[in-house]
């Protein structure tokens, strides 16, 4: 199966780190996969860039950072500026369009969901905007079944949750849905 | 139940192989890169009927689990490096009193507070050295989660085995890492008990009596049998001691218990070094980025292969030695300023061709920092 390396980027808080371990246990506990989930943050608890980085595989992962993304997500302007140069050549970059300007020079795959705005929308505050995200990124990119997702967010967070977990999921699915390319 | 498999972080993972190995105490400070370590522990530990204390500062902690392992449980504590510095003088005392315990450093990038979220394995000698006066100590590693947890696990063992302070030398890549993680079943990793003395109560017993095979038998402190416990040179009843004969005979047991057996503490891991003709010796994270260039090598027909040590302290010096004999050139790699290369250096058959790979800006060194180095020194350009 195809080799992922995922930069995941926002700014602190918005649960991109989350996101990330999501991904990661979804493909090693539910898909018998490969993965290694690194961070790097700074010193703050709220703010400040924040990267994470996925790499899925079917064999032994040794550099476990990703040094050119061949999928980068930005929830922020200051991350897409700093890791948008990065991308792979013919690489995808899934950004928050109402947050994010991307720069049309970077050979890649852009795709631009409101996903805040809808979030927001449809709940009424952001906590859940990086759920919607992983939905959206999964559903664009084909990297874990969504019932792996599924079954990850049954097992980690209180039943209390499961409900608008799934809901902000199916939200992001659906968004991403008609950008799809099928070759 | 079978082993069970799980996707956790490094700090999550030597959790674990405490727990495995039966850790029953934790006293610590909270720092990055090492929270978790102390997070997980204050959770695990009551459901195991374990103790944890979050203390008031590092020197307390190291203090506490000093008389915690005294008192007869397997403890530990975990920091990083301005939390290590602190630790020192009650790891010196640990040593001189021959207090089992394991120490945690998950490296982040220095000197003083440095760079909390970033890594470093820039404590290397301060593990080493960091207690003051002739000592010995033993300090161990690992680049992949499912080493970490089994190195904890031998830090423990090594811990009750001789007496001593084991250091955990991780750094801050491994340990906020995630992988999979595979938990043996209890009994598959053998797990060292504490050794307690056949001393009954009532009939004096000396601390510092060994067996015929060298071992101390413990009591519990607290316990039966009253005895005294100093950082003062001390005899075999624990009482303070001058005597020139004795003193030294207490600085040469302390020294020799663990450096006489460098060779049966070694761990280490070998790629491709049968036929090398450079050779790459590197630990934790760093030692991935080697990897990932040596398979790349190997692939391409290169005669190179990596040495990678998981034991640090005692430093493995005969193993070095004759991993390291046919090679045309040496490198080590590592994320200070050459502080295990100049162990390297003065061992090898040819000090002159051992060089430095260094990275000291907080990032994870590269496999492409790696091969343009070892480009520069082949003579091919930058």
């Amino acid at each position: 199966m195809e080799k992922f390396r995922f930069l995941l980027s926002g700014s602190g808080g918005q649960g991109v780190i989350t996101m990330a371990i999501l991904l990661a246990e979804a493909a090693v506990l539910y898909e018998g996969r490969v993965a290694v989930q690194s961070q790097s943050y700074g010193p703050e608890a709220r703010g400040g860039a924040t990267r994470s980085d996925v790499i899925i595989a079917d064999e032994p992962i040794l550099f476990p950072k990703v040094s050119q993304p061949n999928v980068l997500v930005t929830l922020t302007n200051e991350a897409a500026g700093k890791y948008m140069p990065l991308i792979r050549p013919g690489g995808m970059c899934l950004y928050d369009s109402d947050l994010v300007q991307p720069s049309r020079r970077i050979d890649a795959i852009l795709k631009g969901i409101p996903m805040h705005r809808a979030v927001m929308e449809k709940f009424g505050k952001s906590q859940a905007l990086n759920i919607c995200v992983l939905g959206a990124l999964v559903t664009l990119t084909g990297a874990v079944h969504m019932e792996a997702i599924e079954k990850v967010l049954a097992a980690r967070f209180k039943p209390a949750f499961h409900a608008a977990n799934s809901a902000a999921l199916a939200l992001g699915a659906e968004l991403a849905r008609p950008l799809v390319e099928h070759s | 139940m079978s082993s069970q498999i799980c996707f956790v972080q490094g700090n999550e993972a030597c959790v674990r192989g405490a727990l495995y190995a039966g850790v029953r105490f934790f006293a610590g400070y909270p720092i990055t890169p090492s929270t978790e370590i102390a997070e997980h522990l204050a959770e695990q530990l009551p459901r195991v009927g374990g103790k944890f204390v979050q203390m008031e500062d590092e020197i307390a902690s190291m203090c506490a689990v000093c008389g915690a392992s005294l008192a007869g449980f397997k403890a530990m504590t975990a920091t990083s490096g301005p939390g290590f510095s602190l630790k020192q003088e009650a790891l010196g005392y640990a040593i001189m009193a021959e207090i089992p315990c394991v120490v945690v450093d998950v490296q982040r990038g220095g000197p003083s507070t440095g760079l909390p979220t970033e890594c470093s394995q820039g404590d290397l000698m301060q593990a080493r050295w960091g207690a003051h006066g002739d000592h010995s100590i033993i300090a161990l590693t690992a680049s992949s989660i499912q080493d970490v947890f089994s190195t904890t696990v031998e830090a423990f063992n090594m811990a009750e085995t001789y007496r001593t302070p084991v250091i955990l030398l991780f750094d801050e890549v491994i340990g906020h890492m995630r992988e999979k993680l595979e938990i043996p079943e209890q009994g598959v990793l053998p797990v060292v008990e504490r050794l307690h003395t056949e001393v009954r109560a009532g009939v004096n017993y000396h601390p510092y009596l060994p067996r015929e095979d060298g071992r101390l038998p413990m009591s519990d402190f607290g316990g039966v049998h009253r005895y005294n416990v100093t950082g003062l040179h001390h005899d075999i009843w624990g009482f303070p001691t001058q005597n020139a004969d004795q003193v030294s005979k207490l600085n040469y047991h302390l020294y020799d218990k663990i450096e006489n057996r460098e060779h049966l503490l070694a761990r280490w891991k070998e790629y491709y070094l049968d036929d090398a003709e450079q050779v790459i010796i590197s630990y934790g994270s760093s030692a991935r980025s080697c990897r990932q260039l040596v398979e790349n090598r190997h692939h391409k027909g290169d005669r190179i292969g990596l040495l990678e040590l998981q034991t640090l302290w005692p430093f493995p010096a005969k193993l070095v030695r004759e991993k390291t004999a046919r090679a045309k050139s040496i490198f080590v790699v590592e994320m200070n300023m050459g502080q295990l290369a100049a162990q390297v250096k003065p061992i090898v058959v040819n000090p002159d061709r051992v060089f430095r790979v260094n990275r000291v800006d907080g990032q994870l060194i590269t496999p492409t920092d790696i091969g343009q180095v070892m480009r520069v020194i082949e003579g091919r350009g930058f």
